[in-house]
């Protein structure tokens, strides 16, 4: 359901190049032999152009893929171990430990898959909003920064509750508008290149741009470790090097912006399990 | 008032007439196509090839081209241009490298050379904001047409 002119340029391309890897593979995921990962379902209704969503898991090479297939041989659940020990550990004037108030972290399970979600307060709160007003409000501790390991590491952390659940974030209500924001950002053409998220996310997957293969764009597996940084990224990190690219004035991690197109692209994933955290080259 | 703005509009005019460069905004497309040679110059075919990959060009991000295999990682999102100097005339190429857009509407091709009308413009690809004064075109003119001199050697 690409738009048509693109499609058949593109398979034109592709046939006679013979680089015709275009589209995700058949893999299955399954984690440790035990968790299965639902990669591939149908589209949610709201996302009207696509018939299919596919993790981005789908697109990646198999040595790739198979780092995430099990945890022993998945460099983020080396950083997670390390999370885990931070979670004991007290911090702040209160000198409480994120255990201190919530127990086991399995308490946590279910709640990456519902993210983001509107507070109280009628604001957008993303898992390191949460684990922010935790570390301010409640422990008396400096806020971490978005993107820097122990944010990163905690949200893999809690995220890895989750993983196997389907992703099922609700858009009405309260985040209503917040998730047409998102939606109207996505479609929108930035930068010099003038490309949005849509065409190369929507309109190409499937295909080679340079060297890259383009998945879906979609946020079931973050916080993802890159091979390239040897370091987790969150979805903003990504989202912000992705406008970069297109030769545009990007937004700021932690932004409004990129939290409303947080939730628009997390609804996009809805029927896809949580998978987190992942591997990227 | 008048009289400065006279003067600056013969000054603008006198200083295009002898680089003999249309301006970005002055281009003129006829059915997507650009009869003129933007710098007045011939293009270096040679050069064009160098752009294909390189810099602002690019082009093998999107595309394929059998002539340049020797390259690694060619693109799959616009069509395989071998053949391209024969399906298209030359000023019809000029304008598809110029403003894509014209001959093919939304299209993902970027507008090489145009230099207004974008949303959040950056300054290259540092994610910074531009001065909208300060934006120049992805190609310079000489440069469209060493692209576009290139184009026209890829016959089947
Ligand atoms: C002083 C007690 C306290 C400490 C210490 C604390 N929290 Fe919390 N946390 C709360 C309370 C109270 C809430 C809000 C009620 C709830 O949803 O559980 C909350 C909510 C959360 C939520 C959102 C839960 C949801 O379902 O929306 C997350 C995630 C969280 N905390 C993580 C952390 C982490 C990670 C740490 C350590 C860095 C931490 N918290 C430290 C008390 C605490
Ligand atoms: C010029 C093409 C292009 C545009 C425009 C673009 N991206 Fe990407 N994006 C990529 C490439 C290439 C990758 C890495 C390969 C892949 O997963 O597609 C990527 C990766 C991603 C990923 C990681 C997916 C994963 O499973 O690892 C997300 C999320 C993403 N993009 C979101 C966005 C959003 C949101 C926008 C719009 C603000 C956007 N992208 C715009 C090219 C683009
Ligand atoms: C972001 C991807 C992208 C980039 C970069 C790009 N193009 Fe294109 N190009 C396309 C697409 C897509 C089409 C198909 C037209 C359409 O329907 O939009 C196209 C069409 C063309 C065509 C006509 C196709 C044919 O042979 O019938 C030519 C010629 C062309 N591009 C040349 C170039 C050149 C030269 C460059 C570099 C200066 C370039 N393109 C860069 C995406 C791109």
């Amino acid at each position: 359901m690409r738009k048509s002119t693109l499609f058949c340029a593109a398979a034109a391309a592709a046939i006679s190049s013979g680089w015709a890897m275009a589209d995700p593979d058949d893999d299955e995921l399954v984690i440790n032999g035990e968790i299965e990962i639902v990669t591939e379902a149908p589209a949610p209704e709201h996302v009207e152009n696509l018939d299919t969503i596919y993790s981005g898991w789908r697109f990646r090479t198999d040595e790739t893929q198979a780092l995430e297939m099990d945890d022993f041989d998945n460099p983020a659940m080396v950083l997670v171990d390390k999370a885990v020990d931070a979670y004991g550990m007290p911090d702040g004037t209160e000198a409480k430990s994120c255990a201190s108030c919530h127990d086991d972290v399995e308490t946590f399970t279910g709640l990456a898959a519902t993210l983001p979600k509107v507070g109280e307060d009628g604001k957008l709160h993303t898992i390191e909003d949460l684990i922010n007003t935790c570390r301010t409000e409640r422990m008396g501790a400096e806020p971490w920064k978005w993107s820097g390991e122990p944010m990163q590491t905690m949200a893999a952390l809690i995220v890895s509750q989750s993983r196997g659940l389907p992703v099922n974030v609700s858009f009405d209500g309260p985040a209503r508008s917040f998730w047409e924001q998102g939606k109207e950002m996505y479609y929108t053409r930035y930068g010099q290149l003038e490309l949005s998220c849509a065409n190369c996310h929507e309109d190409s997957f499937g295909l080679m741009i340079r060297a890259d293969h383009l998945s879906q764009g979609q946020t079931n597996d973050f916080p993802v470790y890159r091979l390239k940084q040897a370091k987790l990224i969150s979805k903003h990190n990504r989202f912000k090097g992705c406008i970069r690219d297109t030769r545009a004035e990007t937004f700021a991690e932690g932004s409004d912006e990129f939290r409303a197109l947080e939730l628009y692209v997390a609804t996009r994933g809805n029927g896809l399990s949580i998978e987190g955290p992942g591997v990227r080259q | 008032m008048r009289l400065s703005i006279f003067l600056a509009a013969t000054f603008l005019v006198g200083a295009a007439a002898t680089a003999e460069e249309i301006a970005p905004g002055d281009v003129v497309f006829e059915d997507g196509a650009v009869a003129q040679s933007l710098s007045g110059q011939p293009g270096d075919p040679e050069n064009g090839k160098v752009l294909m990959d390189k810099g602002a060009g690019n082009c093998i991000a999107c595309h394929s081209v059998t002539a340049l295999s020797d390259l690694d990682f060619h693109g799959e999102i616009g069509p395989l241009l071998d053949g391209a100097g024969e399906r298209w005339t030359e000023a019809e190429l000029r304008g598809i490298v110029a403003n894509a857009k014209m001959m093919f509407p939304e299209s993902m091709m970027p507008s090489f050379y145009r230099i207004t009308g974008f949303i959040r413009p950056g300054d290259a690809y540092t994610g910074k904001t531009i001065d909208p004064a300060a934006i120049a075109p992805l190609l310079s003119a000489q440069e469209v047409e060493d692209v576009v001199a290139y184009l026209v050697t890829l016959k089947d």
